[in-house]
């Protein structure tokens, strides 16, 4: 296998030669491994799991020397552009930020198509889930998983009318996990009920089988009734249906999930609907896992508001349980989830999680009062829907009747349900009664099989009446490399070649070289005045296809917020850009040598009204790294240091070097400070003297020596940077 | 259907269990609704079923296709797809591929109707 260096792209053309010969390394679900009582940095973990080879830690752990530690759910993010092939690269992006379950969403329409698709056909609203993909996909998983030492799951759908044929390829291919629920099919899909619980069997079996983690799909009923706050029996319904009824088909009990989602969000008290359903479910189910699902109902195009909402809901998962943590990404609610945004809600949750840790130490949900009452009664409702299902007959007699998604609160009714009818939907009437010899000589095969009719010693493992089947010999699949000559990546591929190589650039979405941009801007206008504005903006930007892609009134008269988004049509030539040198660094023990020989006298504080810190004192500070560690003298005179005692101060002590952090930079007041250093020492007659740096997290160090320092410091630059540049200016001025 | 809610009439039986002989109760009903439906899976088949068979045996999905629309004309999906290639197989002493194959093709399906005419 390939070994990925993490300053390489992954080579695309790479994963998909010789794809037909490709075997996954392994089968199965893996959960994260506990790390109990692990120490990163500083701290001690109490609900971690085993840190990863190398990753991307969150942005705030350069305050905690880097660390990267990794809470106890697995954490899914879904990639599904539509364009596989650009989806693998967004896959490495989110196992390097801590996702290990990748969720392929198929595209629209694949579950009423009858059999397997193949090839790498492009989708809509997902990707066509083909053998080809899900090899590539499943391929290059297994390198990526290498390189950030955690094993990742690879997840995609088993529903529609070709289960079981979805399920036997999944088995095949070392897909880890999938979401099978045969009441998703009826219905939202309109599956006819037989065909779809029957189906379901075989898929089940086959799930089991091959160890896969599996989903159900109850938390459609929140996104689709009317008031998803009072469907919660029905949930509690629908998700006992599919976990029973999936392990007496065959799946072990802990490879059972539910898909629960907390039923309400704000402006309504969510917490108060949504805690006692949580743990009312965790109570009935505790012999199932949990996975955590945001509620996509109420996903609206601002990702601050999905955000808080995903955090909240991260919240439940805490204080009740979660073995999957899902991440719907925040700009669900506005087009098919970007790069950065699937990248944003592993972030999220990550920081959450760890922000979590240990809290059910601290705290403990009480056993009495409304969380008890409401849970019970919660779980009361649920034990009457499952009465009144097998008074009208049994489940099917149930849908017919209308009584799931229902908007009541049951056993109140509204009326509003879905029905379906039994001798109706796709694929009615297709379902065929086994004969006294019917023989499947496969393994993960579902129901009455006469394999005795021809070896009893075969009844265990019926394969063996075929020398095993592709199950025990994956020799035996046929593999089907594309079916349209037109519509596959090769062709997709082709024209894009510069853009893979990284010779050219373009900015991009969620496709290679889609040219799509996002800006944000504020009108003091109006709604529609500024929505026009903005595609105005947009246009005169240089974008194309501007479109709207948020808007939210700050005050219906003073202003909007709006976002736009647009394609920028032309192409970057890597080779033209000029990119700043690197920091040039000397070596410590250079440095060291040099202050030995003729000692350094540094004069520093954070100027003007400003009293931030913690910039000034990482790069001065001996403990952090910085310049005092070479023994260059530092006085370090505090915050909010007048301009003009910096100079004095400089002056009084004979100091070599002014060192000003500015950090404050509201109307450019940082650069005005810097601009008055230089002023007031000239006038004193000790700028030549004195050198004199600036630095602060929005200073530009070329705009600094512009106002008049000599060098500037920006986030990244450390001690050895600063000290780096005062040894070398010294020598550069003779001294 | 529309009802009020009529919850705290219906609950009476339940008001006295305790939250352990609730969830016994809870999943004792679920059971009940699952059963027939595991019944149903056990006793009959569909062409996905047949077909996801026929893959695991070792056949394309090209290929699997018109076999389960041929056992479906000729009235024999009901003994089971794989069945079919496996007994043609045997009589014919061919392969087990080479026998799906033909079937895929659209022939020896009145071989394979007569093999499991004998049976009845």
């Amino acid at each position: 296998m390939v070994r990925l260096d993490k300053n390489k792209k992954l080579n695309i053309e790479e994963i998909l030669r010789d794809l037909k010969d490709y075997r996954p390394k392994r089968r199965g679900w893996t959960w994260r491994r506990p790390a109990p009582d692990l120490t990163m940095g500083a701290f001690t973990y109490h609900d971690a799991s085993e840190p990863m080879k190398q990753g991307v830690p969150l942005i705030t752990a350069h305050y905690f020397n880097d660390i990267d530690p990794q809470p106890l759910p697995v954490i899914t993010t879904e990639i599904a552009s539509g364009r596989f092939e650009d989806d693998i690269r967004r896959m490495r992006m989110a196992a390097w930020h801590g996702a290990d379950h990748i969720m392929v969403i198929r595209t629209a329409g694949q579950s009423h198509y009858d059999g397997l698709i193949e090839g790498t056909p492009q989708g809509i609203g997902g990707v066509p889930v083909t053998r080809k993909q899900v090899r590539a996909q499943r391929k290059a998983l297994d390198m990526i998983e290498e390189e950030v030492g955690r094993p990742i799951n690879y997840h995609s759908y088993v529903s529609g009318v070709a289960g079981p044929e979805i399920a036997v390829m999944f088995a095949e291919e070392g897909v880890n996990g999938c979401h099978q629920d045969p009441q998703y099919n009826v219905i939202y899909r309109n599956v006819n009920m037989v065909r779809s619980f029957v189906d379901a069997c075989e898929s089940k079996r086959l799930i089991g089988w091959a160890k896969m983690v599996q989903i159900d799909g109850a938390h459609n009923a929140n996104a689709t009734a009317r008031d998803a706050w009072k469907v919660m029996p029905e949930l509690m319904v629908q998700h006992a249906i599919n976990a029973i009824f999936s392990e007496k088909a065959g799946v072990p009990k802990e490879l059972i999930c539910l898909s629960t989602v907390p039923p309400t969000a704000t402006p309504g008290p969510a917490m108060y609907y949504d805690l006692p359903y949580a743990v009312a479910l965790r109570e009935f189910f505790s012999d199932y896992r949990m996975r955590a699902q945001m509620n996509t109902k109420y996903i609206e195009s601002s990702t601050r508001d999905a955000t808080v909402t995903h955090v909240m809901n991260m919240l439940i998962s805490k204080l009740t349980s979660a073995d999957i943590q899902s991440t719907i990404t925040p700009d669900e609610g506005r087009n098919v989830p970007w790069h950065i945004y699937n990248i944003e809600a592993c972030d999220t949750a990550k920081q959450t999680l760890l922000g979590f840790d240990g809290l059910m130490e601290m705290v403990e949900l009480k056993q009495d009062g409304p969380l008890r009452e409401m849970s019970r009664e919660i779980k009361e409702r649920s034990v009457l829907f499952m009465e009144e299902i097998l008074e009208l007959g049994g489940y099917f007699d149930a849908v017919e009747a209308g009584m799931f998604v229902d908007s009541g609160c049951y056993p109140e009714r509204n009326g509003d349900g879905i029905s379906r009818q039994i001798e109706g939907g796709i694929g009615a009437g297709t379902v065929i009664k086994r004969e006294k010899d019917y023989m499947a000589p496969v393994t993960g095969h579902y129901g009455y099989n006469n394999v005795a009719q021809y070896d009893a010693g075969c009844v265990d493992e019926p394969s063996g009446l075929i020398g095993g089947c592709t199950l025990q010999d994956p020799d035996k699949i046929i593999y089907i490399d594309e079916l349209d000559e037109e519509d596959n990546v090769y062709t997709r591929m082709s024209d894009l070649g510069k853009y893979h190589d990284g010779t050219t650039l373009k900015p991009e979405m969620e496709w290679m070289a889609d040219g799509i941009v996002q800006t944000t801007m504020f009108f003091p206008a109006e709604k529609r005045i500024a929505e026009a504005a903005a595609l105005e903006v947009g246009r005169n930007m240089g974008l194309e296809d501007v479109e709207v892609i948020s808007r939210e009134i700050l005050q219906a008269a003073e202003g909007t917020r709006v976002e736009i988004k647009g394609r920028y049509p032309k192409d970057i030539d890597v080779k033209s850009l000029v990119l700043p040198k690197e920091p040039h660094v000397l070596s410590e023990e250079e440095i060291r040598n040099l202050i030995e020989e003729k000692p350094m006298t540094v004069v520093c504080g954070t100027v003007g009204e400003d009293e931030h810190s913690v910039g000034l004192r990482e790069v001065i500070d001996i403990k952090h790294g910085g310049i005092e560690k070479w023994g260059i003298k530092v006085h370090y005179l505090g915050t909010s240091v007048p301009v003009e005692k910096i100079v004095d101060a400089a002056i009084e002590l004979d100091a070599d070097c002014i060192l000003a952090s500015a950090i404050i930079s509201h109307d450019d007041i940082h650069y005005k400070n810097i601009a008055n250093i230089d002023r007031i020492a000239r006038e004193k007659g000790v700028r030549d003297k004195l050198i004199f740096a600036a630095g602060g997290t929005q200073v530009t160090p070329e705009i600094a020596v512009q106002y008049g320092a000599d060098a500037g410091f920006t986030r990244g630059h450390k001690g050895i940077h600063v000290a780096t540049f005062l040894v070398e200016e010294r020598q550069r001025r003779g001294r | 259907m529309k009802r009020e809610d009529d919850f705290n009439t219906r609950r009476k039986h339940l008001k006295e269990m305790d939250d352990v002989q609730l969830k016994a109760y809870f999943w004792e009903l679920a059971e009940k609704v699952v059963d027939p439906l595991l019944a149903l899976g056990y006793e009959n088949t569909t062409a996905s079923i047949e077909r996801s068979v026929l893959l695991r045996i070792g056949f394309s999905s090209l290929e699997v296709k018109p076999i389960v629309e041929g056992a479906i004309a000729n009235n024999l999906l009901g003994h089971g797809a794989g069945n079919i290639v496996y007994r043609l197989s045997k009589d014919r002493d061919i392969s087990i591929r080479d026998a799906g194959l033909a079937l895929s093709r659209g022939e020896l399906w009145e071989e394979a109707c007569t093999l499991f005419k004998e049976v009845e």
